[in-house]
């Protein structure tokens, strides 16, 4: 809990139960009965661990200590964790309110802790800021390896603090010229007290009146040295030579520049001196006002020459609760869970410019949160990324693409009336469907009306983010599995046609069999109740079958057609081993991919299928694609023999997302992938290898096959709807190709 | 009138006595007057030559030793964005036929400018600073050092005018910003034609020739030792005999960084606008002064520790965890966030504050800049230290403490010459 300013942060730990739909395979071993459904359904209160970030005035503390006691209750928390000006201040309160200690934790190692975590955790934390640009943050994506780091702190001072690793970081350096120079001066000069006005006042000031620019005293610009005429010669200096008054704004944007200037000089010769180049810019000076981000921005770009960048973050006014918190946490270890944000709980980045409505800015003003859940695992790096630093998930950034972000959010928005339906018709017997279903509705077009003005507020837009806020926004009202019951129907219609066609393929030549299997995976995919124009087929004609959706496709060439070089390919030795991102439940999983997985397994590669880890849509997942694969075992030999030889592998991706990040992936998995001498990738669906995954370069071969079920999105592409997209990559120097 | 072997025209109307010229009262009823025009052209139609013109072609052609030498009078002027600095040689070696052969005009502005300290209200001789006895281009005589705030500048031009200073010069070798502002200034008022200088080549050989030359009297160069001792803080001299690399920081009224590493091997490493404009442009606005003495006054009466947050006014100590001491400051200002403390401060708090604020942030992007640059020894000049031996201990102070001795703050007697120096010597020695 740090408490500098005005501002309370605080961060707490809860253990939140939520329901989580489980697959639980019914005894097979009785003699199977036509009509019983593949497996059991039921939903089960879960415990996960979740960590909340909340941020408001300090005139709500007492409110907040309420909130929080009644979050506390069953912990066996004694001592809370208290950093800031403020921990003093607040200290007895804090202490007579909740019953526990308070103990004050160091500031500065709590702010690095806390950085160190948004970093590594959140992707799209940090950004930098273009005022001018189309869209004003750009975000970075998150690099493997964090350190080492610049972090200059502006606070009233500033600190300049060099950060190397998890446990080393130094003060080297500050200035006593910060925020509290630009209040306290600021306030003296105009006699305006807030910070945020003073702000506002800055930025509807003009320096010129109140600066000496070069052009002040060269009449022009000072071209031997490259100074241009605009330049800053001397700050104030026109107020040391003339007795006329200054307009408040005036001297407001003078003082701003002033010191916005003096700490982007300072940052860059320590950056220099120290050979960083990543330097994050965060306390009060900086958080959430793009007028400072704006001036320290330009400051930096003006003294590196652009060598350097700016960089901020998006929960940068957390970092010291973050960091107060986990020393507090020290003995669970939070460091070695990895943490996701969840955008159902999180406010996102609201900013309190002045530009902005007052709707916003008093929103943004009083309270603000971020909740972050624990996974169940570790997420790291896919091993087989080309270069894990340059890898982007995601093929559109919306937040850049305005005509693409306002065909997806009213994509989204149209859909919404089926996910509400679906959402309660896959609960009839629990209580208040209707209501908490109606609940999500409002929660998620709240979010998505927040992103169509600030398409920047929870890091890039993407389809991707999407569909994760809207998986978030479920589980948040308790749907953990909407479409659990349709996938259940599915899987069960699907396995029985299994043995006929791995029968039927078994009959064709090795060419016919190859593209037939190719054609059995897209077709396979086009049963995908994700996308709206397949939802609408399925949902009034249910008899829509597998054979009729291979005449859907669209006849070779392909939009993306890389068939030839893939038979080339297949001629020759085996692969090792196929990591294979599985998609869609039923007729996709059991008709389409099976049948390809056994083709490569009996061609001498091994098999390794990621699913997901929780639900998300009709995907299928890791639990679901257990028992699929126990029940396609008991048919088929070839399946069976696998298992049992461990050369067919079941891991769950660790994500519960209808896209794939690549650079959050279950350890495990990653584990697996090494361990095999993993040489082919494959990627299917629209999620996985479309929306995101589309340039992803990878170190071994890969296949990235998906059907365009959206008219728009085909139409981008320069195709029509069921357009398909077969993408066969070898990256240069594949070590697969060498014979 | 015979002005330098030359004839004015128009001597009737210029006559004032030396002691009344003064750079604030420009004769009355001037804008009318034709000659502005009338000088003009007839700066365009004749030629001019000055100094002793028959002689000196004929020494021209002979390629005398003393060919190269300029006709009086000497200036060298550096135009900054607060003050214009003005070096005056004045020879003293001028023999009965030289004396008689000087033009009025000449002998009128050499006797205004020796003999009077003040010039209007403005104008300023430094007359500790003067250097007496120095030769320079084989003639002896003593370098005056000048000085007039920046906005003066006209009624230094309307003086130039009266004085028909254009009759005895073509070229006047000025530095800063404002010979290039001025510039058309110059040449419409005064009929003056400016030789722009860069300030920066100025400066630097400025400073190696003043300190070469000021030998008798106190050192041109020296430092404190224990700067912030008041009981045991001595003023040293130092011997400058082998300066490079050397770190040459211009405090003016903004602040140049410059490195360098030999006579003519020189970088300006960066600058800031956080100047001595911007400590008198504060003071001006938040305590009323209006002069950079009065503002340096009120400083000396003030405690800034009301006005800044120290570091000890955060934890209570030093930030030993990271080796801040505690009365280093924390925020500058930062105490001003309080509305109570505004209320309690006074005028000569904040000028101290501001003082302070600035000389401690030019401390430290200097040190950062050494340390960058690899440079031990650093010289600080300009105006803005002229009279300001807080902030010239401060910066002594703050050098050596922070690079744990590591770094020499210098100082220089003739501040904020160096660059009208250096212009002086182009005129004399063209580069």
């Amino acid at each position: 809990m740090p408490r500098g300013g005005s501002l309370t942060k605080l961060a707490y730990y809860s253990t939140v139960q939520h329901k989580v739909a489980k697959v639980r395979s019914f005894d097979h071993t009785a003699k199977e009965v036509d009509g019983d459904p593949l497996y059991e359904i039921s939903v089960q209160e879960e415990i996960t661990a979740r960590l909340h970030f909340i941020k408001f005035e300090n005139a709500y503390i007492e409110t907040c200590l309420d909130f929080i006691k009644d979050h506390l209750v069953n912990t066996e928390t004694k001592v809370i964790k208290a950093t800031g000006g403020g921990a003093y201040k607040f200290k007895e309160l804090i202490e007579k309110k909740l019953r526990l200690k308070v103990d004050k934790e160091d500031e500065m190692s709590c702010l690095i802790k806390g950085c160190n975590f948004v970093l590594k955790n959140i992707p799209h934390e940090a950004f930098v800021y273009a005022k001018h640009a189309d869209s004003e943050f750009r975000f970075q994506n998150t690099h493997p390896d964090i350190f080492p780091y610049l972090l200059i702190n502006i606070g009233s001072g500033v600190s300049i603090v060099k950060v190397e690793s998890e446990d080393k970081f130094e003060r080297i350096g500050g200035s006593s010229i910060g925020g509290g120079t630009f209040w306290g001066l600021g306030a003296l000069l105009t006699k305006t007290k807030r910070f945020d006005e003073l702000l506002q006042l800055a930025s509807r000031g003009q320096h010129t009146s109140v600066d000496m620019l070069v052009k002040d005293i060269y009449g022009g610009a000072y071209g031997s040295l490259g100074l241009t005429g605009d330049l800053i010669a001397s700050s104030f200096g026109k107020s040391a030579t003339t007795d006329k008054e200054f307009s408040k704004e005036d001297m407001a944007k003078s003082l701003l520049h002033m010191i916005s200037n003096d700490i982007g000089q300072l940052a860059c010769l320590y950056a220099r001196l120290h050979s960083l180049t990543r330097v994050y810019f965060g306390g009060f000076f900086i958080r959430g006002h793009p007028v400072t981000m704006h001036t320290i921005t330009y400051s930096i770009n003006f003294f590196t020459k652009g060598e350097v960048q700016a960089l901020f973050l998006r929960h940068e006014g957390y970092l010291g609760a973050i960091g107060a918190f986990l020393k507090g946490a020290e003995e669970d270890n939070p460091n070695q869970y990895s943490w996701g944000e969840n955008y159902a709980g999180s406010s996102g980045l609201m900013s309190v410019s002045p530009d902005l409505n007052p709707m916003q800015r008093v929103r943004s003003g009083t309270f603000d949160m971020l909740e972050m859940d624990r996974l169940e695992r570790q997420l790291v790096n896919l091993p087989l990324l080309q270069d894990p630093s340059s890898y982007i998930p995601d093929t559109v950034d919306l937040t850049e693409d305005a005509l693409a972000r306002q065909y997806w959010l009213y994509c989204f928005e149209e859909a919404l009336d089926g996910v509400v339906n679906r959402a309660v018709a896959s609960q009839p017997d629990l209580p208040q469907a209707v209501e908490r279903a109606e609940k999500f509705r409002q929660k998620y077009l709240h979010k998505l009306q927040t992103l169509r003005h600030q398409p920047f507020a929870y890091g890039s837009l993407t389809v991707r983010s999407l569909l994760d806020t809207r998986e978030h926004c479920l589980n948040e009202f308790n749907f953990p599995d909407p479409y659990s019951k349709i996938k259940q129907k599915e899987n069960d219609l699907a396995l029985r046609y299994f043995q006929k066609v791995v029968r039927s393929l078994e009959k064709l030549t090795w060419e016919q069999r190859q593209f037939a299997l190719v054609k059995g995976l897209l077709a396979g995919n086009v049963f995908d109740w994700g996308a709206k124009a397949v939802s609408d087929v399925l949902e009034s004609n249910p008899e829509f079958g597998f054979e009729e959706a291979k005449h859907q496709l669209q006849e070779r060439p392909w939009l993306v057609d890389c068939y030839d070089q893939w038979i080339a390919r297949l001629k020759g030795p085996p692969h090792k081993c196929a990591l294979f991102f599985v998609d869609n439940s039923g007729i996709d999983i059991i008709l389409g991919v099976f049948p390809f997985v056994r083709e490569l397994l009996c061609r001498g590669t091994e098999v390794v299928l990621a699913s997901n880890s929780g639900p998300a849509l009709n995907d299928v997942t890791n639990s679901e694609l257990q028992i699929l694969t126990e029940r396609i075992a008991a048919m088929d030999s070839v399946i069976q023999a696998a298992i049992k030889e461990d050369r067919l592998t079941l891991v769950q991706s660790g994500s519960s997302s209808p896209c794939l990040d690549l650079s959050r992936l279950d350890k495990a998995l990653a584990v697996v992938v090494r361990e095999r001498h993993t040489d082919l990738v494959v990627i299917e669906g629209m999620g996985r290898a479309i929306h995101t995954n589309y340039y992803a370069a990878l170190s071994c071969e890969s296949l990235k096959l998906a059907v365009i079920k959206n008219s728009w999105l085909a139409e981008r592409l320069g195709g029509k709807i069921f357009s398909v997209v077969f993408k066969y990559e070898i990256p240069p120097q594949s070590p697969g190709l060498r014979r | 009138m015979e002005l330098n072997g030359y004839h004015s025209e128009d001597e009737g109307g210029t006559e004032t006595d030396d002691g009344e010229t003064r750079l604030r009262t420009p004769g009355k009823g001037r804008a009318g007057d034709p000659r502005i025009g009338g000088g003009t052209e007839e700066a365009a139609a004749f030629p001019r030559e000055q100094g002793e013109p028959s002689e000196r072609r004929a020494r021209h052609t002979a390629d005398s030793p003393r060919k190269s030498r300029p006709p009086f009078p000497w200036f060298g002027m550096d135009i900054g964005g607060t003050l214009v600095k003005l070096v005056y040689f004045e020879p003293k070696d001028i023999t009965a036929e030289e004396e008689q052969e000087e033009v009025e005009n000449l002998k009128s502005i050499r006797k205004y400018l020796t003999s009077n300290v003040a010039y209007g209200s403005t104008g300023i001789r430094d007359v500790h600073l003067e250097l007496k006895d120095l030769t320079l281009c084989g003639r002896t005589g003593n370098l005056h050092f000048i000085r007039f705030p920046t906005q003066d500048l006209p009624a230094f031009l309307q003086m130039g005018r009266d004085k028909h200073f254009s009759s005895l010069h073509t070229t006047l070798c000025a530095t800063g910003g404002g010979a290039y502002k001025f510039e058309a200034d110059f040449r419409m008022m005064a009929d003056l034609q400016l030789l722009k200088l860069d300030e920066l080549d100025c400066l630097i050989r400025g400073v190696l020739y003043i300190d070469s030359v000021n030998s008798s009297g106190p050192s041109e160069c020296y430092y404190f030792e224990n700067p912030m001792d008041p009981v045991h803080c001595i003023v040293k001299p130092y011997k400058l005999e082998n300066p490079y690399p050397l770190l040459l920081v211009n405090i003016g009224s903004g602040v140049s960084i410059l490195a360098v590493y030999s006579k003519d091997n020189f970088k300006r490493v960066t600058g800031t606008s956080l100047g001595g404009g911007t400590f008198l442009g504060l003071c001006c606005l938040l305590t009323g002064c209006s002069t950079f003495e009065e503002a340096l006054e009120m400083a000396s009466l003030g405690e800034s520790t009301r006005v800044d947050k120290l570091v000890r006014d955060i934890y209570g100590g030093d930030y030993e965890r990271f080796g801040l001491p505690g009365w280093a400051v924390a925020s500058s200002f930062g105490n001003m966030m309080c509305k109570e403390k505004r209320e309690s401060v006074s005028k000569e708090d904040l000028a101290r504050a501001t003082l302070i604020t600035i000389t401690n942030n030019i401390g430290s992007i200097t040190r950062m800049c050494a340390l960058n640059e690899n440079i031990e020894r650093v010289v600080f000049v300009g105006n803005f230290l002229r009279v300001n031996t807080l902030s010239m201990k401060l910066l002594a102070y703050a050098m050596e403490y922070w690079s744990k001795g590591q770094l020499k703050a210098l100082f220089l007697q003739h501040e904020g010459y160096f660059g009208a120096v250096g212009a002086l010597l182009e005129l004399l020695n063209p580069s």
